[in-house]
């Protein structure tokens, strides 16, 4: 399915609305080969010898972070990292004279989180070096949308055709980059998108679109779903007073075995982490058979392995 | 000193005037519009094919004074003016500091008198520091010669606050200005509420919230009987209920920006703070709306809200950088190309809208050409093209999204006090 003609070299990863269908299915197809390598003992390619990939964290951030710098050392690239709070970001150097420097300093992409929606659109248009969006604000987070679909691929899709399913979004869509990435994946796939949660976490205005539907009862979306995918609830949307309590979010909105019930028996369940088991997501459900929360982690290595050797050497291993 | 500006179209609302015409200038001041005047000894200047309208007025921009003036000064920004066809502009209080009180006022004056190199009138803070809680000596800057009151770039939360303010400057018979979104539902919203807002993630300033304190300024100018002049409107509800209140009797008027009545938030990029202003650029039915009202009347007067950043500033991630942008250069053509040669706006109203209507709303010995009015002219070539050039900018503000458009229409003379302070686009 990896058409021959596509060429990523050189492309920005800002967003899935930028991606063709051809190019999705091109990097999904590179993850399959890439995620061999993580289970070799000596997980080593040259794709990126010779490569050097920063990674700049203005937010906190476990998988994203170490995966994006896993993957480019598994492919033989020289990997550092910079966080805000250990650089001369808390001197208030801005963001276009921090790119300046990285730009200087020879690096073959930048690889960057920043709470502010349109930052690593911003920074493409200031630098040279390949931009890897890895999450802006509520804006997108693209590999995360990517390595969704390789899962959902891996355990209902194998060949690649994900027209015909259904899947559901469940819970805070307002403040979410990977809803939204999920969303333009998925309808880019031609996957039926359906959206529950608080109304007071619902955009206003989003589903003016075909193949995206919105529901007010959670079990309403669940229903037949092939896929869930359950999004993290922060505790400070309650004190900016978007739901009352994490108690009742927990018993209206969250995910627990008895609405698992609703969907498709072998439904695959999502969760982009770090997880709040009982609000979000019960217990049960977040390490339960149904649950491919886990082996998304090592996916998103094998999806930015993809991503970085698509954008940084053509997929040329 | 006599100047004669032959054979132009002279459009002058303020009197009623659009014909082919001459205008005779004699010290400083305007001695005739008519057919054929003769032209004795008087410099002749000739218009034929060009527009010869009062000079133009701008009750909305930002110069920045004092405090701000890596943005714009008074020299920088009034050069923009001429270049643009103003002869009047009016600079707002939200500066550092706030300008709040007579000396503040009448240290600018000074200022504009050195400096300007158009009048420049000053708008004094409604309230203290522009805080919204302690009254301003408004009687002071009044009777100094403050043209008007606002605290634009804030709403007056508290409406006891704003009602009191309104009562208080009747007896000075001026006019407040004010910026209309209720706080709280734009906190930090950085574009229109829509579904480009939500399919970017951006946190949105709703039109509801223009709404809300359009209304709120509405009921308490009609339950005060009291004025207030509605700023840069861009909701099409709020067009209506300004429209609805007029028809009431209501003393409430309106002003419109070109880029609120030329863009949608479609135009939104991600990369480029340009588009960022307060308010936000709406929806195509919002901009229909708005200029649906100026050809009604329901809207005034056409303002730029010149809102001129530092380089450094606006240069930077779109929801961190400052809003607004320089339009005192651009607005004339980009209201030609996109209203009036399109078909969409009438070229009297459009310049009754930047010139008799403000000048009647704030009292300004300006906008007219009647005998013996101070010769502010602007003479415009409505056929004009050329593309905007931010290297050719006289403000210093960058960023304007209308850098790189081809238009068609510009003002090629400026005249201020019968003295020619613009030719085809160089200011001194």
């Amino acid at each position: 399915m990896g058409k021959a003609n596509v060429n990523l070299r050189g492309k920005d990863i800002l967003a899935l609305e930028y991606l063709s269908i051809e190019e999705i299915q091109t990097i999904l197809e590179t993850a399959k080969e890439m995620k061999n390598v993580i289970h070799r003992d000596i997980k080593k390619v040259p794709a990126l010898r010779g490569k050097a990939i920063v990674t700049l964290f203005y937010e906190p951030s476990t998988r994203t972070r170490s995966s994006f710098e896993l993957a480019g050392k598994y492919l033989g690239a020289d990997v550092i990292n910079i966080t805000a709070g250990t650089s001369s970001i808390v001197k208030g150097e801005s963001l276009r004279d921090t790119l300046y420097t990285m730009e200087a300093m020879g690096v073959d992409a930048i690889v960057m989180r920043h709470k502010a929606e349109g930052a690593a659109e911003y920074a493409s248009k200031v630098v040279s070096p390949v931009i890897i969006n890895a999450g802006d604000g509520a804006h997108a987070h693209p590999s995360q949308g990517l390595l969704n679909l390789f899962t959902i691929m891996e355990h209902r899709c194998p060949d690649g055709n994900f027209k015909g399913m259904k899947a559901a979004i469940l819970g805070d869509i307002l403040h979410s980059r990977v809803a939204r990435s999920d969303i333009q994946g998925m309808r880019k796939m031609g996957i039926e998108v359906h959206l529950a949660g608080p109304k007071s976490l619902m955009p206003r205005f989003l589903f003016e679109e075909e193949g995206i539907v919105v529901h007010d009862r959670i079990e309403d979306a669940i229903k037949d779903a092939d896929v869930i995918n359950v999004l993290r609830i922060q505790l400070e949307r309650q004190k900016s007073g978007l739901f009352p309590s994490p108690r009742e979010y927990a018993r209206i909105f969250g995910l627990n075995d008895e609405r698992l019930q609703l969907a498709k028996k072998d439904v695959l369940v999502l969760h982009p982490g770090p997880m709040n088991k009982g609000l979000e997501i019960s217990p049960f459900v977040a390490y339960g058979e149904n649950s491919a929360i886990q082996e998304q982690v090592q996916n998103g290595v094998a999806v930015r392995m993809a991503i970085l050797t698509h954008a940084l050497a053509g997929g040329k291993e | 000193m006599k100047t004669l500006i032959k054979g132009g179209r002279v459009i002058d609302p303020a009197n009623k005037i659009d014909g082919v015409l001459d205008v005779l200038i004699e010290d400083g001041k305007i001695a005739a519009v008519g057919e054929e005047l003769p032209d004795d000894d008087a410099e002749i200047i000739d218009a034929e094919g060009l527009l010869v309208t009062p000079g133009l007025i701008d009750m909305h921009v930002h110069l920045r004074e004092p405090g701000q003036e890596a943005k714009e000064d008074f020299l920088t920004g009034s050069r923009a003016a001429a270049a643009g066809g103003y002869t009047t502009i009016a600079t707002m209080p939200n500066t550092k500091p706030v300008v709040d009180t007579v000396a503040l006022v009448r240290s600018l004056q000074e200022r504009a008198r050195e400096v300007g190199k158009v009048h420049i009138e000053i708008i004094g803070a409604v309230t203290k520091g522009q805080k919204g809680e302690e009254m301003a000596e408004m009687g002071d800057m009044a009777q100094a010669g403050a043209v008007a009151f606002s605290d634009d770039g804030h709403f007056t939360k508290s409406s006891k606050v704003m009602l009191n303010c309104l009562d208080y400057v009747r007896t000075f018979d001026k006019v407040i200005i004010n910026h209309d979104e209720e706080p709280s539902l734009v906190e930090e919203g950085v574009m229109n509420e829509s579904h480009r807002s939500a399919m970017l993630g951006m946190k949105g300033r709703p039109t509801v919230a223009e709404d809300i304190a359009v209304y709120r300024d509405i009921a308490l100018a009609e339950y005060a009987d009291a004025k207030v002049h509605v700023a840069h409107i861009s909701s099409g509800r709020s067009v209506e209920l300004v429209r609805q209140a007029k028809a009431r009797g209501v003393k409430v008027t309106a002003e419109a920006t070109p880029q609120h009545l030329t863009m949608t938030d479609s135009m939104v990029q991600l990369h480029d703070s340009s588009t960022k202003i307060n308010p936000p650029l709406r929806e195509q039915k919002d901009v229909d709306a708005v200029l649906a009202g100026l050809k009604d009347g329901t809207i005034d007067c056409i303002v730029t809200d010149h809102s001129p950043h530092a380089q450094e500033e606006k240069d930077r991630e779109y929801i961190y950088a400052p809003s607004g942008f320089p339009g005192l250069e651009t607005s004339l053509g980009v209201l030609f190309t996109d209203l009036v040669h399109t078909g969409k706006l009438d070229l009297y109203r459009m310049i009754e809208a930047m010139t008799s209507a403000p000048a009647k709303i704030f009292k300004l010995n300006a906008g007219s050409l009647a005998k013996g009015m101070p010769a502010d002219i602007a003479v415009i070539d409505p056929e004009l093209e050329w593309v905007v050039d931010d290297s050719k900018f006289y403000t210093k503000g960058s960023h304007s999204p209308f850098i790189g458009r081809s238009l068609k229409g510009k003002p090629v003379m400026t005249f201020v006090d019968g003295e020619m302070v613009m030719k085809d686009g160089l200011v001194d």
